[in-house]
Order: C-alpha cells, then structure tokens, then sequence
C-alpha cells in the first residue's frame, strides 16, 4: 500500500553503484577477456580489426544485447524469463498486424507505439502470475514462451510478414545516424544507458537485487514486494518489446518462426557478466560486455574460418570459466 | 516397464490432441472429425487418403492443388489433411490414424518424424494398405515409392548457375540452413560437390543458421566482412536466403557479387524483382501432389512403381519468373 521506502538496510545490496570489490573484480576480468579477444583476432585476422566489422559485431550483439539487458532486471531478483526470444517475435508480428495494409493498417507511429504496449501489457501479465498467483518465473515464463511462439504462428499463418511498403523503417535500425555506426547499435547504447540508470539509481534496480538477495527482509522492511515485482517484470518486457522492433526494422520483416533460444543467449550474457541467477546481485555493464563478447567470438571464430560447432563450445568454455572464476574468488574471501 | 510409460504418454497425448482437433475451430474445409475417420469428399473411384506436413502454409496448398488435379484427372477421391505447424508430430500421427480408419484404397505421408510413423505404417502394411512417402522418406522399406524434389541435384543446379554467372573464378560461400536434416545436407553437398568438380572457384566457408532469419544476416555479414574479394554466396532455403539478402543489403554489397537462394516466398520473389538476388531453385510442389496420387493409384492396380519419383525444380530468375509452370510452383 505504502510507496515511501523505508530507509533500513534491508539486505546486502551489490550493484554497479556500490560495487563491493567481487563485483569490480568480475568487471574487471570480464573488460579484460574481451581486450585479449580482440587481439587474438586482431593479430590473427587482417579482416577483424575494421570500422566495418566492429561495426557488424555490434549489430550482432545488439537485439541479444537489447533482450538481455531486461532479462537482467528479471535475474537480479533470482528469477527466469524464458519468453524473451518469442515474445520479442510476438510484438515484431503485432507490429506488422498494426502498421501494415494486410491488416489493420494504422499510421506507423501509431503501429510501433501499439506494439510496444502490447508487450508491456504481457509483462504486466507474466508479473502478475509470478507476484500475485505465486506461479514460479521458470513456469510462468515457460508458458508465455509456447503461447507467443503459437499466437505468431497463427497471426501470420506461419509466413513472414514484410514491411516493404513502410518506407524508412528499416532506417530505424540499419541507417546511420552517427556515420559508420548502424542506429541498432546506437539504440543498444542508449538503452544500456537507460538500464544502468534504473538499476542502480531507482528503487526498481535497487528493489530488483534486494528481493534476490532476501525476499523475506525486503517484504518485512515494508517493500510491497508483490507491486515492485510486477513492475520489474513490466520493465524486463518493455525492452524485450523494443527488442522486436529493432529486429523487425533490420530484418524489415517479421518472422514468425523466429525466436526460440534466443532466451538462453540472453541469460548467458546476463551470466558471463556477473550477475548472479541466484538473485542479488546485478551488473548492466557486465551484460553489455557479456553480449559484445558472445558476438565477438562468433564473429572472430568465423572470420577465421572456424567450423560453427567450435563456436558453440568456445562460448560454452566461457560461461563456465566466467562463472567458476567468481565462485572460487569469492570463496576465498569468505563470502557468501 | 519404460515401454509401458511410454505408450501411456503416448496414448495420453493422443487423446489430447484428439480433443483439441474436435474443439479446434475454424481449420480448412479438408478438416476431418477425428472421431470417425475420414470421410472423401465426392466422386467415385479408388480413395487415396493424403496426409501432409502442413495444411495452409503456401508450399503445402500448392501440394494439395497438384493432388486434387491429378484426383480429377485419373478418377480417384482424396482427402488432404495436415497438421498446424511442423513441429506437431502428435498431430499428425493422429490425422494418419484417422485416415487410416477411413479404410483408404492408399494413403500418402509426409512423414514429420520418420522413427514415430513406423508403427502405423506397418500397420497399413498389414492391412494391405499401399502407402506413398512424398517430400521426405521414411526409414522404412514398407512405402511403395517416395515422391519428393532431388535436392542434391537442385543445389547442383543452383551451382551450376553460380558458375555462369560469377564467371568460374574466386570465392564463394554458403549459408545452410543445418547440418542434420536431409534437405540441410542434400544441398549443401550438390551446390559444394558441383562447385569443386566443375569449376576453379573455392567454397571459402559453411555455416548454418537453423532457419534463423537473423543468425543468417550475422554469418553473411562475417562473410562479406572476412572476404572482401567473395563472389557468391549460396542460401540453402528461406530464412537463410532472407538473411543473405539482408545482409549483403546493410553493407551495399550486391555489386560483383552473385547471391543464389532456394524456395520461394515474398522476400526472395521481391528481391529478385529488383537485382537484390540473382536467381533461386523451387521446387514443384505442386507436381509433388500430382505424382503422388499417380504413384498412389498405380499402387492401387497392383503396377510396378519407381522406388524414387523425382519431382523436379527450376532455376528461377528475372527473366522466367512469369512462366507458367514457375508461377505455379512460386508462392508469396
């Protein structure tokens, strides 16, 4: 009932803004592994090292980017969401449903803000199973996962839906605003940015981390747990919709098969940056630079012509290197 | 004991899926009642019960239209099932029960899964039933014949005019669609093995993209960034070809370079029209429903029947997308 936060220490609270030195340290190592990458390559490859590819590198890691930066917010209060990649594709169909003349039609704008909405109003839902009916993340966002993945199916009749007839949509994501850098990228930047800000400057961030580091405490200390839930996940969607957006204006389409893993791309940059599936502990930079890295070394693997099988284990190999480096270092200092 | 547990899942989800058939609304009007069996519409003569891997998707409608012509022309009744998506294995396992409870002269199956059909059909075998595979086999010996597109020898024709058009020389690429599944495989190695036998040019890399229209924009991207000299590049179905086109697009790279896809679709139709894509194979779907009512009703009369059916494809490009026969087989 209640909004004014209670200015109790309700439960240890580690983010970008109160770091503690575990959290400097995953940084720390995480920046770093990426710097090596990119010499490796860069050493090993004439072709990686330019405008062009880093620039494509970013544009690979901007929608996994994009997702896992509101899958954070979802994992830092121990929670899952399993739904991202088909919901991302359920608003990038919703879209083409709004704004295109085999359908409604509507004025573009319009059609984008719609869309928008229409996934927030899923993560208003996904939030209000998991606050207010007690279903587990993993299951609530399970389900939501087959049934936008079965809704796209259907609204489209399984073909894909192009926005040709849209002109200048696909300037959203692939024109440049700033010369050389496609505008994906430049709406992951600013996105990041966005995140940052909510999670370590706003209650949302700072509710997020503190309900995963211990529920319990939080509920007692006279946080409405059940409302703030709710709106983290409302927030995790909002990005996930913006999300579909970026990738229906670069694939100048929406495709309806589209989707599935891409949640697990996205938990696995959230991962390699640091933040904890456990809950409570959170970092936006880290999520970014986990999803550079992940695009990094696909990208770099590629170009050096290494077979896709190798790339799936090379990222594999990091996830477990990022995570174990953290277990055993904080297992020294004696935390928890 | 796991054999048991099985077969109650198995009869579990059957009768689940049963339900969901009879409360589904709004299906086509070739939608049987799951209770009764199937029931061929009109005409007279033998009755070939059709299931297939899809039911409103383009390709499969084409499939239907070439079945029902062939069902007017040799005097036989059809009925066309398929199921939602084509992933729903249990569906259609239940939609090949129910037409067999039809008591069909034949049936003809696209199999979805090769390994979970194996036990109906030896059943319809039983039941002296003849059964035609169409667009993909089964691991079995029992089906009569198998009517599907040869798409080791339609990458090879793709490649063949890659050769042509890219001039013999220099690097070329291939975005596939996987790495497991026949069709994945066929035309991978018809469009490599052409290209390494018949040509100076070099397969500079593979890579897959499990029809992930936007993995596929990534991997073209790195191609065209790690091999400023490539000539060509090859998609090995929809989503890859849509990605291709995508990517060479973003970084305004269509000159000197031949980009080839296969299948149809509007993107790849559109892109055609307008030089963002040099040709792509089709298949003939609608040929695959006509030969598959011939090879069923040859069946019916006891007449021997080629073990494979090659249905055919076509290079498609700018200069013979209006033909007749490509119109036929092109779908948005």
């Amino acid at each position: 009932m209640t909004t004014a936060p209670t200015e109790q220490q309700t439960a240890e609270v580690v983010t970008e803004d109160a770091p503690g030195r575990q959290m400097r340290w995953q940084q720390f190592m995480i920046v770093g592994a990426l710097v090596v990458l990119f010499v490796i390559f860069t050493i090993a490859s004439p072709n990686f090292l330019t405008v062009s590819n880093v620039g494509g590198i970013l544009l690979a890691a901007s929608v996994t980017g994009i997702l896992a930066l509101g899958t954070s917010f979802v994992i830092a209060t121990g929670g899952i969401d399993l739904s991202v990649g088909t919901t991302m594709t359920l608003v990038s169909v919703m879209l083409a449903v709004f704004g295109t003349s085999n359908y409604l039609g509507l004025p573009f704008p319009v059609a984008i803000v719609l869309a928008l909405a229409f996934g927030a109003l899923l993560g208003l839902l996904v939030g209000f199973l998991v606050s207010h009916l007690g279903i587990p993340p993993f299951i609530a966002t399970l389900a939501m996962m087959m049934a936008t993945q079965g809704a796209s199916l259907i609204i489209t009749g399984s073909t894909p839906q192009y926005f040709t007839e849209v002109d200048g949509f696909r300037n959203l994501a692939t024109g440049q605003l700033i010369p050389k850098l496609p505008n994906a990228v430049l709406i992951f930047l600013v996105l990041a940015v966005v995140a940052w800000f909510l999670m370590n400057k706003t209650l949302i961030g700072r509710y997020a981390v503190s309900i995963g580091s211990n529920e319990e405490a939080t509920k007692v200390s006279g946080v409405d747990t059940r409302r703030w839930k709710l709106y983290i996940y409302l927030t995790a969607f909002v990005f996930t919709a913006i999300a579909g957006i970026v990738m229906a204006s670069r694939l100048n389409s929406a495709q309806p098969a589209l989707g599935v893993g891409y949640e697990l791309e996205a938990i696995a940059a959230v991962v390699i940056g640091g933040t904890s599936l456990a809950g409570g502990r959170a970092s936006i930079i880290g999520t970014v630079v986990g999803a550079t890295l992940m695009a990094t070394l696909n990208n770099g693997l590629q170009i050096l012509g290494i077979a896709q099988e190798w790339q799936r284990i090379a990222v594999a190999v990091v996830i477990i290197i990022a995570v174990w480096a953290d277990t055993v270092r904080r297992r020294r200092s004696g935390e928890a | 004991m796991k054999t048991i547990k099985k077969r109650v899942l198995g009869a579990v989800s059957i009768l689940a899926v049963s339900a969901l058939t009879l409360t589904a609304c709004g299906r086509g009007d070739a939608s049987t009642d799951a209770a009764d069996g199937a029931s061929p519409e009109g005409g007279s003569g033998p009755y070939v019960a059709i299931v297939s891997k899809g039911f409103s998707q383009q390709f499969w409608v084409s499939v239907r239209e070439g079945a029902e012509a062939a069902a007017d022309e040799l005097g036989a009744r059809i009925t066309f099932d398929g199921p939602d998506t084509e992933s729903d294995v249990e569906q259609q396992i239940q939609q090949l029960q129910t037409a067999m409870n039809g008591n069909p002269d034949a049936i003809g199956f696209a199999a979805l899964d090769s390994e979970a059909s194996i036990p109906l059909i030896e059943q319809a075998d039983a039941d002296g039933i003849p059964i035609v595979a169409f667009d993909s086999g089964v691991e079995s010996e029992i089906p009569v014949t198998t009517v599907a597109t040869d798409n080791y020898a339609a990458a090879a024709e793709a490649a063949k005019h890659m050769v042509e058009l890219a001039g013999g020389t220099g690097k070329v690429a291939v975005v596939a669609h996987d790495q497991t599944s026949l069709t994945g495989t066929q035309r991978r190695d018809g469009f490599v093995d052409y290209i390494e036998q018949n040509s100076d040019m070099e397969i500079v890399d593979i890579q897959y993209t499990n029809s992930d229209v936007l993995k596929a924009t990534n991997v073209t991207n790195a191609f065209l960034q790690a091999n400023p000299d490539l000539k060509g590049i090859f998609a090995t179905n929809e989503a890859s070809a849509i990605g291709m086109i995508t990517a060479i697009d973003e970084l305004g790279r269509k000159d000197g370079l031949t980009a080839i896809g296969f299948d149809s679709g509007k993107g790849q139709i559109d892109a055609i029209k307008d030089g963002r894509l040099d040709g792509a194979i089709t298949q003939d779907p609608y040929n695959i429903g006509y030969r598959t009512v011939e090879a069923a009703l040859a069946a019916i009369d006891g007449e021997e029947v080629e073990e494979l059916v090659d249905t055919g494809f076509y290079f498609y490009d700018a200069t013979n997308l209006e033909d007749e026969e490509i119109a036929r087989s092109l779908y948005e």
